[in-house]
């Protein structure tokens, strides 16, 4: 079997046991709009992607591929574009619409290479000192024993290091799924905006469940006890703004919801230009410092 | 506040259980080899088996004690304490779960910091507690670590972290995420100041430990056989649906695979750092 149609089996893989998860929900339906309800809308098939926002929302996108190391990830898509005339850099996951797009785009789960492709273009966007826009929507990163072998630890370091870092305007915007360390790897900005039916979570509900309950079945109540919604993590600090959605979520009307992230995308940049280089990253780093709930007790 | 005095707790590996079988009193069985061996003679070898060099895990403050200048060090922003921000039970609730840990080991969270020389150099390490849920990231542990490469950034120090987790603490959810970020961002100030970090993982590392400030040290080494990763292995078996090779996820594997600086034996890791610190910072001769 060669590496091209092993990997297609393990995508069909995963597909086969998204569908089978996709119908459990079905028959769980809890009957108010919780945690599961907004799982649900942020995996909702229909949901528009980053390259629907970048369509929407940007003109003349270049696409950029490759991380110059080893592959071209479509997982994560890069490119150059214009935000209202001026230029500037995207990137963000991509999961695949059709059975066939899913599966080679890994349904969104970004290897290394995908990780370091965003960040070599966001060093491009810095070199010529122009914005960055990423669009989290991911389950996570691939685990797979390529993307060990190939450092996806190492990878998504890297990125949360190095974004930390970037001189440029960042803009991050969560849009479906923000799927622990893989999310974050396009994570680090000046401005963090979630959709309102979008998560972002430290692990998959799923995940949480089968550990802490021992039982998958459990993943409704880990997804409540996790407290991943846009207004949790708004709640917490740890991010900066809710987009609001469309009525029945973002996938009942795609052109409403760009126009509405277009707007609130336009703020973010006004806020994150407004500042000097230095001062802007400073205050990115003041951002992250203060996430965090502890108590201190004096000795 | 007596039960915040340290009590010696467990060893980390009796929490574990599948890597190591330990008898009461004078005689332990070696998880790497099954001999049965006199536990003052692991004990007096740094809990390495003399028969097949098998590295036993340790209790945080025990990396502190074997790595500073004559075992000497200062313990660094010791009262701080998870309050449980997300109210989170599961089968039993977080604050329960941190009560228990405490009395059974004796900390306060899963990490020690603390201050003094290595090879002559100020230095601060933080040290994991694997026998602390896991030894995972949360808030706390993130503070503390923040706080010790902030303190490296005002006092010219060196620093270090010896890591053994499995990953971000579930429990505080998102918050726990963005420790992986605050810390990465404080060691992006690190490395731009040019102070030295060196990164050692030992046995496990894995998830968003792994997938942050293990990953960013100047020399990233590992003991021998250590679990090193990003994925869980039975999330990737269950993802691929295949059984992972042999040595997978072992230090060796990612030296192989260039992810590793160096392995290196735990008698040999306190002259590894400090000749790597010479290296970064000391006041040898230095040419041009
Ligand atoms: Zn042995």
């Amino acid at each position: 079997m060669n590496k091209d149609e092993h990997e297609n089996t393990e995508s069909e893989e995963i597909h086969r046991r998204l569908r089978e998860s996709d119908r459990a929900n079905l028959t769980t339906d809890p009957p108010t709009m919780g945690a599961w309800e907004r799982v649900k809308l942020a995996r909702h098939p229909d949901r528009p992607y980053t390259l629907d926002y970048v369509d929407m929302i940007f003109e003349g996108f270049e696409e950029i591929h490759g991380d110059r190391r080893f592959a071209d990830d479509p997982a994560v898509v890069t490119g150059l574009a214009k935000f209202h005339g001026q230029p500037c850099v995207v990137a963000g996951h991509q999961k695949g619409r059709t059975t066939k797009e899913r599966q080679q785009r890994n349904f969104g789960m970004a290897k290394p290479e995908g990780y370091r492709k965003a960040l070599r273009v966001m060093k491009i966007a810095e070199k010529f000192s122009r914005p960055v826009f990423t669009f989290i929507d991911t389950t996570g990163a691939y685990p797979g024993i390529d993307a060990e072998e190939r450092g996806q630890a190492e990878a998504i370091a890297y990125n949360l290091r190095e974004m930390a870092k970037l001189r440029v305007p960042v803009i991050v915007t969560v849009t479906g799924e923000g799927g622990s360390g893989g999310a974050l790897a396009l994570g680090v900005g000046d401005q963090i905006l979630m959709l309102e039916n979008s998560i972002y979570s430290v692990i998959s509900p799923e995940g949480c469940a089968s550990i802490l309950w021992r039982d998958a079945t459990h993943a409704q109540q880990a997804a409540e006890a996790l407290k991943l919604t846009a207004q949790d993590l708004l709640q917490f600090g740890l991010i900066d703004t809710i987009v609001p959605e469309p009525e029945g979520g973002a996938h009942s009307d795609p052109r409403e919801m760009g126009d509405v992230l277009g707007a609130y995308l336009s703020d973010a940049l006004a806020a994150a230009a407004a500042l000097g280089d230095k001062e802007r990253v400073e205050r990115r780093y003041e951002k992250f410092r203060v996430m965090g709930e502890f108590e201190e007790l004096s000795e | 506040m007596s039960w915040f005095k340290r009590k010696e707790g467990p060893n980390p590996l009796d929490d574990s259980g599948e890597r190591t079988v330990r008898t009461e009193g004078l005689f332990v069985k070696c998880p790497g080899c099954d001999q049965t061996l006199f536990r003052r003679e692991i004990e007096d070898n740094l809990n390495v088996c003399p028969k097949c060099g098998h590295h036993q895990r340790l209790r945080g403050r025990e990396r502190l004690d074997m790595t500073f200048d004559d075992g000497a060090w200062i313990e660094l922003d010791r009262g701080l304490i998870s309050n449980d921000p997300l109210g989170f039970a599961d089968t039993k609730s977080y604050r329960d779960r941190l009560k228990d840990m405490r009395i059974r080991t004796g900390m306060l969270d899963a990490i020690v910091t603390g201050e003094g020389r290595v090879g002559g150099l100020p230095t601060v390490i933080c040290s994991m507690e694997l026998s602390f849920v896991g030894g995972s990231l949360g808030s706390v542990v993130g503070e503390k670590i923040t706080r010790a490469i902030e303190r490296c950034l005002r006092t010219h120090s060196s620093f270090i972290i010896f890591s053994a987790s499995g990953g971000a603490r579930m429990q505080e959810g998102a918050l726990s995420l963005m420790q992986m970020a605050k810390i990465s961002a404080a060691l992006a100030r690190l490395d731009e100041a040019r102070l030295p970090f060196i990164s050692v993982l030992t046995d496990p590392t894995t998830g968003g430990v792994t997938a942050s400030f293990a990953m960013l040290g100047d020399f990233n080494i590992a003991e021998p056989q250590a679990q090193i990763g990003f994925a869980g292995p039975r999330v990737i078996e269950q993802t691929i649906r295949q059984k992972l090779p042999e040595g997978f996820q072992r230090s060796e594997f990612l030296l192989e695979h260039g992810m590793l600086d160096a392995v290196v034996e735990r008698k040999q890791l306190r002259d590894f750092i400090i000749h790597s610190l010479e290296f970064m910072v000391g006041n040898g001769k230095k040419s041009g």
